[in-house]
């Protein structure tokens, strides 16, 4: 069997995986088939209907000032994944550029560049993150190089994505640490093909499956974290909304005397059932890779 | 192991006074020294007299490179943006401890717990208390922290009435924060601990060990576990970071008077002087646990050497 078909075959056998793989698909086309209806749908208040519970007209019950929980989900979702892939690609691409320099390199550089990935890793990022996104956005809102909403959301894919590559390049400048002992890569350096060439042309697509297995797994950290920021008054701003900044205005809102569940209820499902999927996916991807080397037994 | 320990001691200040030059770069990059805030425009005299006593009127790199640090560390009277009689070491001195307390309190039950899950599910193979294990695993890696800190806010606060409802200063009332804060964690380390030992078990000692008569028992908590712990090891600086700072989150669920709201209303009001400050004790405090966990490391690991050339 070719490996690509060994390894399609390895992953249909994680049963998880494969039910999530359809759950996430179902859960991106719901959010962004319904986006030309949910962008202004998310919008309109009535306020005579605040706080209402699900009915027919609001299958989903409104928030505080009387838009749809629905639209607001949806809408939400579609803005909570695409800023995670795109904070997870801003991850891929820098880990994976400076793991496999840093493991094309070798040597002196190589242990400089890890050190100071192991020096980041102990840093106080949240922290850095709530300044740079609040610093940066400030600066690009002032000097009318974007407007408000998509200057804040951009920000937060590059604050969030610029501190998730660590585990990446640990793990890229790994591979490329083996895979350049390798007859293969040798016979290119003896070419005489420049370092780029072999980077880009021989190395990177040996690499394609710790990177998909780690922008997996960089997505769910990703929208949590936004939903820290959003917790924190720091993420997205209003009337923007992400899974994440719902179930934290929903949370505000909640006491023993109006217990309006609905506002958690419904955001924090779909995220927790969108976070577990890509863990799984992320799980059985890293399973048919055979990333690791082994796999756990049972 | 000496020269190791002597190389990452003098790194240190190195690293320090990068993550210094990081934030005031970020802070620069938006322009305003949260003075002006406020509903009333201040008389311009005022204004003067507030930016000379927080030495706006020095250039840039005498004051953020000298005199804040100067100020803040021997002469302990920089003051806070917000809080004007303050100075910023005393803002640290009342809520810091707060939040050191309850970090370090999440941190030790999140290992624990996190062991203890792990070691559960691989001795359990198969039966109800694995399901458990890996069940509360992924509701600690699903649930953003604030849902499930609410949730249990009114679960057992408010409708059992066990445990007060925030604050702190009593041990009833950190219960319910220090386990919000450190169910993801302890998820992970559940995660990390079971698939560590699930790989020791293939190990040929373990083969011995069993094949020595020795209890199921002892091979799993003897000889699996010591290395399995390992990883778990490893993995205690990066969650000490997230757990320290994933108190603000807490903090502000169960009201309790940390370093939290300092921070986002620091971040928020452009409150230079603060910002600065916690940045940078939050540095120190990491990159020191970091370092003791390294040279932890090579302790509990014989066979390690930090710092030993790649060959």
């Amino acid at each position: 069997m070719s490996q690509r078909g060994e390894t399609w075959s390895r992953f249909r056998q994680h049963r998880a995986a494969l039910i999530s793989t359809g759950v996430l698909a179902l859960m991106l086309g719901t959010c962004l088939l319904t986006l030309p209806w949910s962008v202004a749908g998310m919008r309109i208040q009535q306020l005579d209907q605040a706080r209402g519970a699900p009915s027919r007209e609001h299958p989903l019950g409104t928030d505080e000032v009387g838009r749809s929980v629905l639209w607001r989900t949806l809408y939400g979702g579609a803005i909570s994944l695409s800023l995670g892939l795109l904070a997870a690609g801003i991850a891929v691409l820098i880990g994976t550029t400076y793991g496999a320099l840093a493991g094309y390199r070798g040597g002196r550089c190589d242990e400089i560049m890890m050190r100071v990935v192991d020096v980041l890793y102990a840093l106080p990022t949240l922290l850095l993150v709530m300044l740079f996104t609040v610093s940066v956005g400030t600066w690009l809102e002032r000097a009318h190089l974007l407007s408000r909403e998509p200057a804040r959301l951009l920000v937060l894919a590059l604050a969030i994505g610029g501190v998730s590559w660590l585990t990446m390049a640990r793990v890229v400048r790994g591979q490329v640490l083996s895979l350049r002992e390798q007859p293969f890569i040798e016979a290119a350096r003896a070419l005489g093909l420049p370092t780029r060439r072999i980077l880009l042309r021989h190395i990177l697509p040996n690499l394609v499956a710790p990177i998909t297995v780690f922008a997996t797994l960089t997505v769910p950290q990703a929208i949590l974290q936004e939903s820290f920021l959003s917790f924190l008054g720091v993420g997205v701003q209003p009337p923007q909304a992400t899974w994440g900044s719902l179930a934290a205005d929903g949370v505000r809102l909640l006491n023993p005397v109006r217990f309006d569940w609905w506002l958690v209820v419904f955001p924090c499902a779909a995220l927790s059932v969108t976070l577990l999927a890509l863990n799984f996916v992320g799980d059985g991807l890293r399973d048919a890779f055979d990333v690791r080397g082994k796999r756990a037994p049972r | 192991m000496l020269r190791f320990t002597l190389r990452r001691l003098l790194t240190f200040p190195l690293l320090l006074f990068v993550i210094y030059a990081v934030a005031v770069l970020l802070i620069m990059a938006a322009p305003g020294e949260g003075l002006e805030s406020g509903e009333k425009e201040l008389p311009p005299e005022v204004l003067a007299a507030k930016r000379a006593a927080y030495n706006y009127d020095q250039p840039w790199w005498q004051r953020y490179f000298w005199t804040w640090p100067k100020r803040l560390i021997w002469d302990r009277d920089l003051p806070a943006h917000q809080y004007e009689d303050w100075t910023v070491v005393e803002i640290m001195r009342s809520s810091l401890p707060v939040s050191l307390q309850l970090g370090l309190l999440a941190l030790s039950l999140a290992v624990l717990l996190g062991i203890g899950g792990g070691v559960a599910a691989v001795a359990f193979r198969g039966r109800i208390l694995e399901h458990i294990s890996v069940g509360l695993c992924l509701i600690g890696i699903s649930l953003p922290t604030f849902v499930i800190g609410t949730i249990l806010l009114i679960m057992v606060a408010l409708w059992l009435d066990a445990v007060p409802v925030g604050g702190w200063g009593r041990s009833s009332q950190a219960i319910l924060p220090a386990i919000t804060l450190a169910l993801p964690y302890a998820a992970y380390i559940a995660r990390l601990t079971r698939s560590a030992l699930l790989d020791a078990y293939n190990e040929d000692y373990i083969r011995t060990a069993r094949a020595k008569g020795l209890s199921e028992t002892r091979v799993l908590l003897d000889h699996a576990l010591r290395n399995a712990l390992l990883p778990v090891l490893s993995y205690l600086g990066p969650a000490a970071a997230a757990i320290f700072t994933g108190s603000f989150v807490v903090e502000k669920i169960f009201t309790i008077p940390g370093m939290g709201t300092h921070v986002v209303e620091s971040i928020n009001n452009r409150d230079q002087s603060l910002i600065l400050a916690t940045v940078m004790v939050y540095a120190v405090l990491l990159a020191s646990f970091n370092l003791a966990v390294d040279l932890l490391y090579g302790v509990v690991d014989p066979r390690i050497r930090v710092g030993a050339r790649p060959t």
